[in-house]
C-alpha cells in the first residue's frame, strides 16, 4: 500500500468504477478502495441477508422468501435506455462482454387514476385508450414530424427553428390537448418537471427520438434493457476492466482518510495506519463530507411480492411513470419492477420500487399513490436518503467528487457526470459519438 | 445423420488459484497452443473465447482469467456468476499454492451455484524435481470434495486439452443451459422503423 499512485479512487459505485476503468485503460496507476466488503457502494445490489441487515437490524429474513443469494436488490434502481449513453460507454469500453441483458417487458404511464401501456407500436397506439380517435390523428401527425426531423437537414424542419420555438408553441401547432402533452412530456420525453414547455423544443424532440430509437432496438415492449442479476453487475464489470488494465483493488478498508498538504492539495489516503500516496483522489460524496453540500432527498419504498404489478399485462419487468400533475405533486413518481426473469429474485418473486424526490418527511404517506398500485406485498421497506453535490474546486485540491445518484436520476446524468469528471481529471474528452446508433444485440 | 443432433452450448468457465500457479499459461496453451517461460502476471487480457467440438456437442467457452482482484481478497461476485465450470489451479512446486487452492475450493462452494462443475488442477507437472505436493495428496483432497483432478503442464501441454475436453463433456451431459440474456454488440443496428407508426 505504501506505493505512489496517479489516482486513488474511493468507493466502488458505478461512477467511480467507470472512471477507474477509463483511467486504468489510459495507463494511469490506479488504487481503488472501498470501506465496504462489497462492490457498488450506493449502486450495489443486495442479497436478502444484506437487505435485512440494512433495514431490519438483527431480524432474519423469513424462510418462505427463499435463498438469500437468489436476490439481487438494486439500491439505486433504474432501467437502461437501449440506445442511451450508458450503452455507448459499455460498448466504447468493451465491457459488454462481461454482461448479459434482457429487454424490459413494458413501460406504462399513470393517467386519470389508471395505468396505461405506453404504446410500443402502431397497433398498440391505435387501441390505446390514452387518446380519443381524433386526438390520435393529430398526435400521429406530430409523431411523424418528430420521426422525420433531422437536426442538420432544414428540409425536415417544416419552416420552424426548434432552437427558438418553444415546446408549447410546437405542440400548439398540432392542436394537442392537455392530456396528450402530459403523456408526451413525461412518458416519452421523460421530463421530470414541466419547465420543458417553455424551453426550446429541440431537446424534447431529441428525447422523443431517443425513446423511439431505443424502442426499435430490441423489439421489446419498452425502450429499456436491464442486466441479468441486477444493476450491481455494472460497477463490478467496470472494476474488472480497471483490474485487467492494472488497477489495484482493496475492499473492506476502514476509514480511508484523505490526507492534504499545507496548501490544501491532496497527498494520499490513509487506511489501517498505512498511507498510500497519490496525485489525485476520485470519490463519492461520503468520503469527503466536508467538501459537499446537500441538494435534495429521495423517498423510496422497496417491496418483495409474489405477483406482477396489477394492470401491467403480466409484465415481469416494468416501469410506470406517475407524472407530477396526475398526483398534484412537484416531481414525478416512479415505479420499477423486476423479477426472477432477470435473475434478481427466486422463481415466482418480484421486486418493486417506488421512488420520488421527497417533498415531506413521511415516505410511507408520500409514496402511497405508487404503493397502492402494487397490490399485496410480502415485505415492504421505507427509506429516505440525502443527495449531495461537490462544492470544492478540483483545480485547487485535486479532489474529484461525484454527485449522488438521485432516485429520479437516470443513467444520462450519471454518464454526463462521469464524462465531465474524466475531462477534469485528464484534460481529455471521450468521444462517444462514434459508437452512436451502433448498439445492437444478438441472442446468445 | 441428423445435423441438429449436435447441440451447441455456451459456457462460462472461470480460473482461480494462487499468483503464478499457471492459470494464464493453461489458457494460452489451450486457446493458442503457446507457452512462454516469461508469462507476465496477468494484465491487459483476461477474457478468451474458444470453441470445442465434441461428438455430443459444440461447446463455446467464455474463459474468465483472474485480473489480480483476488490479491487483496477483492474478487467481485460477478466473477462466479452464471459460471458453468471453475478450474482451481495450484503449482506442484509450491505447498503455499496448494493451501491457497483449498481456500478457493471452499470459496467457490460458498459462492457459486450448485450445478457448477469444479476441477482441481495440479500444474507444472514437468517440474518433477522440485515437486512439493505429491500426486496422492492432491488426488485425495479432490476425492474428498467431489472434484475431478488432473496433473497438467502448460509447458509440455500434458493433459491440457484433456482438461478442457473433460469439462466440455461434463457440460454436454449436464445440458442445463444457464443464461438466456443477450450480449450487446457494436454493429450497425437494423431498426424496425418508427415507433409512431403508420405513415
Ligand atoms: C426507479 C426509476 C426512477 C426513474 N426516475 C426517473 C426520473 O426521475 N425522471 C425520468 O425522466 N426518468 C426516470 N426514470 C426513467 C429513467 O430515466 C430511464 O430509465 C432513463 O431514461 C434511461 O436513461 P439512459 O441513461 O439509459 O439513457 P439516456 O441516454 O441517459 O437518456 C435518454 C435521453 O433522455 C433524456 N432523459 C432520460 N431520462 C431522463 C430523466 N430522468 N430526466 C431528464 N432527461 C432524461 C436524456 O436527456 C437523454 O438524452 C426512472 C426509472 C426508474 C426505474
Ligand atoms: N515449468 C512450468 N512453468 C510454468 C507452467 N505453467 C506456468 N508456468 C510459468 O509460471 C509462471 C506463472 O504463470 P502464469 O500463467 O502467469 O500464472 P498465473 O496463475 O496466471 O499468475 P497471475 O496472473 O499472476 O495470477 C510463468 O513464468 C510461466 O511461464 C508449467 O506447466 N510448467
Ligand atoms: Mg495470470
Amino acid at each position: 500500500m505504501d506505493e505512489e499512485y496517479d489516482v486513488i479512487v474511493l468507493g466502488t459505485g458505478l461512477k467511480e468504477c467507470i472512471l477507474s476503468g477509463l483511467l486504468s485503460v489510459d495507463g494511469l496507476k490506479v488504487l481503488h478502495m472501498d470501506r465496504n466488503d462489497y462492490y457498488g457502494g450506493e449502486s450495489t445490489s443486495l442479497n436478502l441477508n444484506q437487505l435485512w441487515k440494512r433495514f431490519r437490524g438483527d431480524d432474519k429474513p423469513p424462510a418462505q422468501l427463499g435463498a438469500s443469494r437468489d436476490y439481487n436488490i438494486d439500491m439505486n434502481p433504474k432501467f437502461i435506455m437501449a440506445n442511451g449513453n450508458l450503452v455507448r460507454v459499455l460498448i466504447h469500453t468493451d465491457v459488454t462482454k462481461y454482461l448479459s441483458f434482457k429487454a424490459v417487458d413494458g413501460s406504462f404511464v399513470f393517467n386519470k387514476g389508471k395505468v396505461h401501456k405506453v404504446p410500443s407500436n402502431d397497433m398498440e397506439a391505435l387501441k390505446s385508450p390514452l387518446m380519443g380517435l381524433f386526438e390520435k390523428r393529430r398526435a400521429r401527425k406530430f409523431f411523424i414530424f418528430v420521426q422525420n426531423y433531422i437536426e442538420n437537414d432544414p428540409k425536415t424542419h417544416e419552416g420552424m427553428d426548434l432552437t427558438r420555438v418553444t415546446t408549447k408553441e410546437l405542440i400548439a401547432k398540432y392542436g394537442l390537448d392537455y392530456n396528450t402533452i402530459d403523456f408526451i412530456g413525461h412518458a416519452l420525453a421523460l421530463h421530470r418537471e414541466d419547465n420543458y414547455l417553455s424551453e426550446p423544443a429541440l431537446d424534447t424532440v431529441k428525447r422523443m427520438k431517443l425513446y423511439a430509437e431505443s424502442l426499435a432496438r430490441f423489439q421489446g415492449g419498452s425502450p429499456y434493457i436491464y442486466p441479468l442479476y441486477g444493476l450491481g453487475e455494472l460497477p463490478q464489470a467496470f472494476a474488472r476492466l480497471s483490474a485487467v488494465y492494472g488497477g489495484t483493488y482493496m475492499l473492506n478498508k476502514p476509514e480511508c482518510k484523505v490526507e492534504f498538504d499545507e496548501g490544501g492539495k491532496v497527498v494520499g489516503v490513509t487506511s489501517e495506519g498505512e498511507t498510500a500516496k497519490c496525485k489525485k483522489v476520485v470519490c463519492d460524496p461520503s468520503y469527503l463530507p466536508g467538501k459537499v453540500r446537500k441538494v435534495g432527498r429521495v423517498a423510496r419504498a422497496i417491496a418483495i411480492m409474489s405477483h406482477p404489478i396489477p394492470s401491467t399485462d403480466d409484465s415481469h419487468s416494468v416501469q410506470i411513470i406517475l407524472p407530477q400533475k396526475q398526483l398534484n405533486r412537484n416531481s414525478d413518481m416512479y415505479l420499477f419492477c423486476c423479477s426472477y426473469t432477470h435473475n434478481v429474485a427466486p422463481k415466482g418473486k418480484f421486486i418493486a420500487f417506488v421512488s420520488t424526490e421527497a417533498e415531506t418527511d413521511q415516505p410511507a404517506i408520500e409514496l402511497k399513490p405508487g404503493i397502492d398500485l402494487l397490490g399485496p406485498v410480502d415485505e415492504i421497506f421505507f427509506d429516505i436518503y440525502d443527495r449531495y453535490e461537490p462544492v470544492n474546486e478540483p483545480s485547487l485540491d485535486n479532489c474529484f467528487i461525484s454527485t449522488s445518484y438521485d432516485a429520479t436520476t437516470h443513467f444520462e446524468s450519471t454518464v454526463d457526470d462521469v464524462l465531465n469528471m474524466y475531462t477534469l481529471i485528464t484534460g481529455k474528452v471521450i468521444d462517444l459519438s462514434v459508437d452512436l446508433s451502433a448498439a445492437s444485440a444478438a441472442e446468445e | 445423420m441428423a445435423r441438429n443432433a449436435n447441440k451447441s452450448l455456451q459456457a462460462k468457465l472461470v480460473l482461480l488459484g494462487d499468483m503464478g500457479a499457471g492459470k494464464t499459461s493453461l489458457v494460452l496453451r489451450f486457446v493458442k497452443g503457446q507457452f512462454s517461460e516469461y508469462q507476465e502476471s496477468t494484465i491487459g487480457a483476461a477474457f478468451f473465447t474458444q470453441v470445442l467440438s465434441l461428438n455430443e456437442a459444440t461447446v463455446k467457452f467464455d474463459i474468465w482469467d483472474t485480473a489480480g482482484q483476488e490479491r487483496y481478497h477483492s474478487l467481485a461476485p460477478m466473477y462466479y456468476r452464471g459460471a458453468a465450470a471453475a478450474i482451481v489451479v495450484y503449482d506442484i512446486t509450491s505447498m503455499d499454492s496448494f493451501v491457497r487452492a483449498k481456500k478457493w475450493v471452499r470459496e467457490v462452494q460458498r459462492q457459486a451455484n450448485s450445478s457448477l462443475t469444479m476441477l482441481l488442477v495440479a500444474n507444472k507437472a514437468d517440474l518433477e524435481d522440485e515437486r512439493k505436493v505429491s500426486n496422492e495428496e492432491g488426488e485425495e483432497y479432490a476425492k474428498e470434495n467431489g472434484l475431478s483432478f488432473l496433473e497438467t503442464s502448460a509447458k509440455t501441454a500434458q493433459n491440457v486439452n484433456e482438461l478442457f475436453y473433460e469439462i466440455g463433456k461434463r457440460l454436454a451431459k449436464a445440458k442445463s443451459s444457464h443464461e438466456t440474456g443477450m450480449r450487446l454488440h457494436s454493429r450497425a443496428g437494423q431498426d424496425r422503423g418508427g415507433l409512431f407508426c403508420c405513415a
